[in-house]
């Protein structure tokens, strides 16, 4: 155990959002009038080309507001502001979206501009430079207070590094020259020490510049769900458009036939009002915010994601492999029970036990320390007269005590075996039989001696993390198989697995095993996350679907995935999942909704096309509504106001719930799809009664 | 033969029809069934060909728009200059250019929508040598077509879908022709009428008159214009004519000729991508559609028309105007409804004569785009495309990209899909928006009011769809409908089968996704009304403003619905 490798422990799943996602309420004050400047801004045709759906409403509004010039009435103004808002409030979405993200970036963007790097010379001797010009293999020196200029490897030094400014993580962390965790990330500060650093980021690349173009989504591209939904959505757009135009030359006709009086006209207004009351644009106005709002969810718990693929990716995984150490167990093995052999107490064999720990300073040490406190209310000791530490090392892979000529030695079982019988004893024949009954329940056998005589066995188990067993269950019932992976041998990870409820492991694993597990799965048509730290993980990282990086791994590690936990907390994959999930259902909710909302306009604007040629058609109006001309104002109202109405849901996500597929799905065709069907009937009349009493009809 | 026992029998006929038939059809696809190899071999050598030589989607789409244009432009040729081919007792002259291509479009693309009077335009060599070797190919492309969408989801990874030349052949040769060869048998037998001898002239001495009574290889062909879902009778008024459907045994058999294929298709579906309950998920979506349209259309035909109740009429027996008294008025529409949602087209009633909500079951069943059951064939493809939209949109909800039997439906897939269920609904509403601002399209329809309207939304959604069922009360045979009806056929056809080419084509190259837990259920009851839900909604969305000016303000000029 090197202690200077270990990572300060950072606090797994804290609930606060800290680091780049300052907490911010989702309708903080700045940001809503940041919002309603932009809705404004992204009213250029050119932002608008790229959403189909909403260049649609835009074009409607110009032809509403060329009629309402024409032949001003009340009802075309109404209808032209009414579309108008349509297209802002859509806008509005998006920004909202936008906005906590942008106000991350310009956080992080000072963080960047006031650095300065202390750049060596080649031929000696140092030159101060600002941050933002040193390039890649530029090597640099930092002291203690120093802001570390860009991302780079140590290659000289140990220093205590506070990261703080990328991960919220106040606790310092160790960082040295070779290894794993030899990586710095340019805008975290020296604490103590010296370091030379090579600059490993080109100029513009460093993982601040991609922290602010991430939560900034500065290079925002349309991910292949979101895509094929635009398509479908555009499809939906496309047919309505020749069923709203198609109805000019449709009322003519009847006109002509039916013998009514008109000519059979169809007021463009209406005809506009419908086709935007048809086509999807409740999705369509949502369809950006939602994804925008999804990465941000995972920016508020300090994973960033590199691309919007891998977010939808992670909704996508049915395999989870997870390493064991600091994932499924606390990372560190404690001591849980002495078991005595050769008819010794137990007492006996704890307070021996005690007195071999006092000066080991590992975590598996002074957890016997505590249980022997715990068990017998054995308490530490000043140990006075003569004695003699025994340190732990490779070779005799045990440890202890040497004190008033008793010599108490710890360690692995074959270990001290061969000690006891250098020192004349005969270890008991029940040992063996202890010893592997302990390391078959997954946990590690200490075996102590006093001298010649053995007293019995310390179990250290690995202590599986609270809550995590639940965890697994809900990922089974959602159809994501776990899968452990751990250096231990066979029979302690299965053992291990058990408990922790995982539905396999891989014992015993290697980088190349780890690889070829995961193409194993991907050739069976699954996809894969992991997580993983050490640059020997960076291929698996790459070669998995969703590659979460520990933000405390190697750069190496952190280019090959495709996010970076800031919080270096591996269970934090599962939350990644739920996002990823989350995002795709609030897509689908929406949609449906949208879709089933058109049932009820149909019935509010169909018949007041057609009044004047089949007044009979008024029998459709089952809502009741006013007049035809209140009718049609009423729904395009109601398209409008749902579009804000439902920012909130298309922010924060729709709310997920581990459950099987069809359980989730019922629920959803329930409230968006039935909901959907209603809520508009309900709405649109409520609309209509208020227009009435507001004596605008 | 009474309405609820005809329906017992075709549950059980048909029920038998989609385990075996469709079972069987697998097995000829899959090159199982063997027994006439010997035949398959010379066309092989033929077409220089082998069941080993694979195609990929753009080749057999490539390979299905040759053979079908050739059979285009030689069927046209060939009714353009019937009167010097033989077989021709009554001298028939040339068919009028117009109509020719009228003709040839619509039984090539199965649709059999008829501009003419079959016994008195169409020489024996045109109705057998054009028109009933044209209701085997069609239907055969058909069920081909359908085959490669079912491999899209049956195999992996593969870059083609099967080879055009082969399936077609067996298809002819394994299942059309066997089944349509025993149920000619049947129906001759039954008094349909089999003879090249020309009409008959009867001397009827108590009156003093002499008649001709047309006559013709009516009976043969009637097997296969319904087995092959075509619809195209012999005489004019198809399948009300004695001579073509003479007994209550003839009038079932022709429903269950009808049905059989585009049933049993989901059965073969199931069979060959390894899951019975999925071809019996979108059986039952089929089923439950056709059995609401039934009763809509059943329920109105058996009330009195609400015009003629209007004029002081009340009949006890329903609505019989334009019915054969043989039938009755729910079996008549419980076999127009057949023939409607089949894309099979035959009547044995006048469409135009029933109650605006019966009209309105028959034309709206052909507005949910001839998927409960469809056609033979092009039922399966396009029911599969509305499927693959219901798991887009359902899959989503769960939080998965979503799959179908683990083919995951992404971009491309939506993109085809989306295009070949949008073609039929622009299609139908675009031209009808034509006819009736032309005045060669107004000149159309026979009645006026909203009726008139009926008539050419009727007739343009019939050719869009294939379907070829006609409500009548339309003068469809003018240079205007016949070209605007054969653009109308091919683009209903062709922009649909070859978007379902290229969906099939998509698919097979997919890895497969196993299932699990958190896969979207594709077969099962939340699956089912979900494209059932699709199947209605675009339907309904898009044609709703169209029929609301068509037989629903005729029912509601009567004061309410029903």
């Amino acid at each position: 155990m090197t202690a200077t490798a270990t990572p300060v422990p950072v606090t797994p799943g804290s609930s606060t959002p800290h680091g780049v996602a300052e907490s911010r309420s989702l309708f903080d004050r700045e940001i809503l009038l940041q919002s309603l400047r932009d809705s404004v801004i992204k009213l250029n045709p050119r932002v608008q080309l790229r959403n189909p759906v909403m260049f649609v409403v835009l074009v409607g509004t110009v032809v509403t507001f060329i009629e309402a010039i024409a032949k001003p009435t009340f009802f075309s103004w109404a209808i032209t502001v009414w579309l108008f808002l349509t297209v802002i409030f859509a806008n509005f979405a998006e920004a909202m979206a936008e906005g906590r993200g942008k106000a991350q970036a310009d956080t992080l963007r000072r963080m960047r501009s006031e650095t300065e790097a202390r750049k060596l010379l080649p031929g000696g001797g140092e030159q101060r430079v600002p941050a933002a010009e040193l390039s890649k293999g530029d090597t640099v020196v930092c002291e203690a207070g120093d802001v570390i200029p860009s991302d780079g490897d140590i290659i000289e030094g140990i220093a205590s590094v506070d990261e703080s400014a990328i991960t919220g993580e106040s606790a310092p962390v160790i960082r040295e020259s070779g290894g794993d965790r030899s990586a710095v990330t340019g805008g975290t500060r020296v604490l103590s020490d010296r370091i030379v650093i090579r600059i490993t980021a080109e100029r513009g690349h460093t993982f601040l510049d991609r922290m602010i173009g991430l939560v900034e989504g500065a290079n925002r591209q349309k991910t292949p769900n979101e895509l094929a939904l635009t398509i479908l959505l555009a499809v939906l757009t496309i047919v309505f458009l020749p069923v709203v135009v198609t109805l000019d030359p449709f009322g003519h006709f009847s006109a002509i036939v039916s013998g009514a009086r008109g000519s059979g006209t169809v007021d463009v207004v209406i005809l506009v009002s419908l086709l935007v009351c048809l086509i999807p644009t409740t999705i369509g106005a949502l369809l950006s915010a939602i994804g925008i709002a999804g990465m941000d969810r995972l920016v508020q718990r300090n994973v960033l994601a590199m691309s919007g693929r891998a977010v939808e990716a992670a909704g996508d995984v049915q395999t989870l492999l997870l390493d064991k150490t600091g994932t499924i167990t606390l990372g560190n093995r404690m001591a849980s029970a002495f078991v005595p052999v050769g008819g010794h107490s137990e007492q006996e064999l704890a307070s021996a036990a005690q007195l071999a720990s006092l000066a080991d300073e590992t975590p598996e040490g002074r957890s016997i320390v505590v249980l022997a406190k715990e068990r017998f209310a054995i308490r530490e000791r000043q140990l006075e007269g003569s004695h003699e530490f025994v340190p732990f090392t490779a070779q005799t892979r045990m440890s202890g005590l040497n004190v008033d000529g008793r010599e108490i030695r710890k360690g692995a079982a074959d270990a001290v075996r061969r000690w006891v019988v250098e020192q004349g004893g005969t270890p008991p024949d029940e040992l063996a039989g202890v010893v592997e009954s302990i390391a078959r329940a997954g946990s590690t056998p200490l075996v102590v001696a006093d001298g010649p005589t053995v007293l019995g066995v310390i179990e250290l188990k690995d202590v599986v993390k609270q809550g995590i067993k639940e965890k697994f269950d809900q990922m089974r019932q959602m159809g994501i198989r776990t899968v452990m992976i751990t250096g231990d041998n066979p029979l302690t990870a299965a053992a291990i697995a058990q408990e922790a409820g995982v539905d396999d492991f891989l014992a015993e694993a290697t980088p190349e095993a780890k690889m070829a597990l995961i193409k194993e799965e991907q050739e069976g048509g699954k996809l894969v996350a992991m997580t993983g730290d050490g640059t020997n993980d960076a291929p698996a990282l790459a070669q998995a679907d969703v590659g979460v990086a520990m933000n405390t791994g190697t750069t190496a590690a952190k280019e090959a995935g495709n996010m970076v936990d800031l919080d270096s907390n591996p269970t934090k994959l599962i939350d990644v999942v739920e996002i990823g999930k989350q995002l795709l259902i609030t897509r689908g909710a929406l949609t449906t909704f949208s879709i089933a909302n058109d049932v009820a306009k149909y019935f509010a604007i169909i018949p007041a096309l057609f009044a004047a040629t089949y007044p009979q058609l008024s029998t459709l109006n089952i809502m009741r509504l006013h007049s035809p001309t209140s009718a049609v104002l009423s729904a395009v109202i109601f398209n409008a106001l749902v579009i804000i109405a439902l920012i909130p849901l298309a922010l924060r996500g729709v709310r997920f719930r581990a459950a099987s597929a069809s359980a989730i799905l019922r629920r959803n065709v329930f409230i968006y799809g039935v909901g959907g069907l209603i809520a508009p009937f309900i709405f649109i009349k409520l609309i209509d009664l208020i227009l009435v009493a507001l004596h605008a009809y | 033969m009474g309405f609820f026992l005809t329906i017992a029998l075709l549950v059980v006929v048909l029920g038998i029809a989609w385990r075996y038939l469709g079972s069987y059809m697998a097995d000829v696809f899959e090159g199982r069934v063997r027994y006439l190899a010997w035949a398959e071999r010379p066309f092989y050598r033929l077409l220089a060909t082998s069941p080993e030589q694979e195609q990929t989607w753009k080749r057999y789409a490539g390979s299905t728009i040759i053979f079908s244009a050739l059979f285009l432009g030689f069927g046209y040729l060939l009714l353009r200059i019937q009167g010097s081919l033989p077989l021709n007792p009554q001298h028939m002259g040339a068919v009028t250019p117009a109509l020719s291509l009228n003709t040839i479009t619509s039984f090539v693309t199965n649709t059999n929508w008829q501009n003419y009077g079959g016994e008195t335009t169409m020489s024996y060599f045109s109705q057998i040598g054009v028109l009933t070797v044209q209701q085997f190919v069609s239907a055969a492309v058909g069920i081909s077509v359908a085959i490669t969408l079912v491999r899209g989801f049956s195999r992996r990874n593969s870059p083609t879908i099967g080879n055009f030349w082969v399936d077609i052949t067996r298809c002819l040769l394994y299942i059309l022709l066997p089944i349509a060869f025993v149920a000619g048998i049947i129906l001759v037998g039954e008094g349909a009428v089999m003879t090249l001898a020309g009409p008959a002239t009867i001397r009827d001495a108590i009156n003093g008159v002499t008649q001709t009574i047309p006559r013709g290889p009516a009976g043969f062909m009637g097997a296969i214009m319904q087995l092959g879902t075509n619809g195209g009778g012999f005489f004019n008024v198809d399948l009300a004519h004695p001579l073509e459907n003479p007994t209550a045994l003839t009038n079932v058999l022709y429903i269950c000729l009808t049905l059989s294929i585009p049933f049993a298709l989901t059965y073969t579906f199931g069979k060959m991508v390894g899951s019975i309950r999925h071809g019996a998920a979108l059986l039952a979506a089929m089923v439950i559609i056709f059995g609401v349209w039934v009763g809509i259309t059943s329920y109105s035909e058996h009330t009195n028309n609400p015009a003629v109740v209007a004029a002081g009429v009340h009949s006890t027996v329903g609505n019989t105007e334009g019915k054969e008294v043989r039938f009755g008025d729910t079996s008549s529409a419980l076999f127009n409804v057949s023939m409607t949602q089949t894309s099979d087209g035959a009547i044995n009633s006048a469409g135009d004569s029933y109650t605006p909500m019966g009209g309105f079951g028959l034309l709206t069943g052909m507005m949910l785009g001839e998927v409960t059951p469809g056609g033979t064939g092009s039922g399966l493809y396009t029911i599969l495309v509305y499927a693959i939209i219901a798991v887009f949109i359902g899959g989503l909800m769960i939080g998965r990209t979503p799959e179908y039997l683990g083919k995951k439906i992404q971009a491309r897939e939506v993109k085809l899909a989306g295009l070949a269920a949008l073609v039929m609904p622009i299609t139908v509403l675009v031209l009808t928006a034509v006819a009736v601002s032309l005045h060669a399209g107004r000149a159309g329809p026979l009645n006026a009011g909203p009726h008139g309207f009926s008539e050419i939304l009727y007739a343009l959604t019939s050719q869009g769809n294939n379907n070829g069922s006609a409500f009548a009360g339309l003068s469809g045979n003018t240079a205007f409908y016949n070209v605007v009806g054969a653009i109308d056929m091919l683009l209903g056809r062709f922009a649909i089968m070859i978007p379902a080419l290229a969906l099939a084509g998509a698919l097979a190259a997919k890895q497969i996704v196993p299932a699990g837990l958190g896969t979207f259920r594709t077969d099962n009851g939340m699956f089912i009304g979900l494209t059932i839900g699709v199947i209605i909604i675009i339907g309904g969305l898009t044609f709703f403003p169209a029929v609301s000016l068509g037989p629903v303000v005729e029912q509601l000029s009567h004061g309410k619905f029903f």
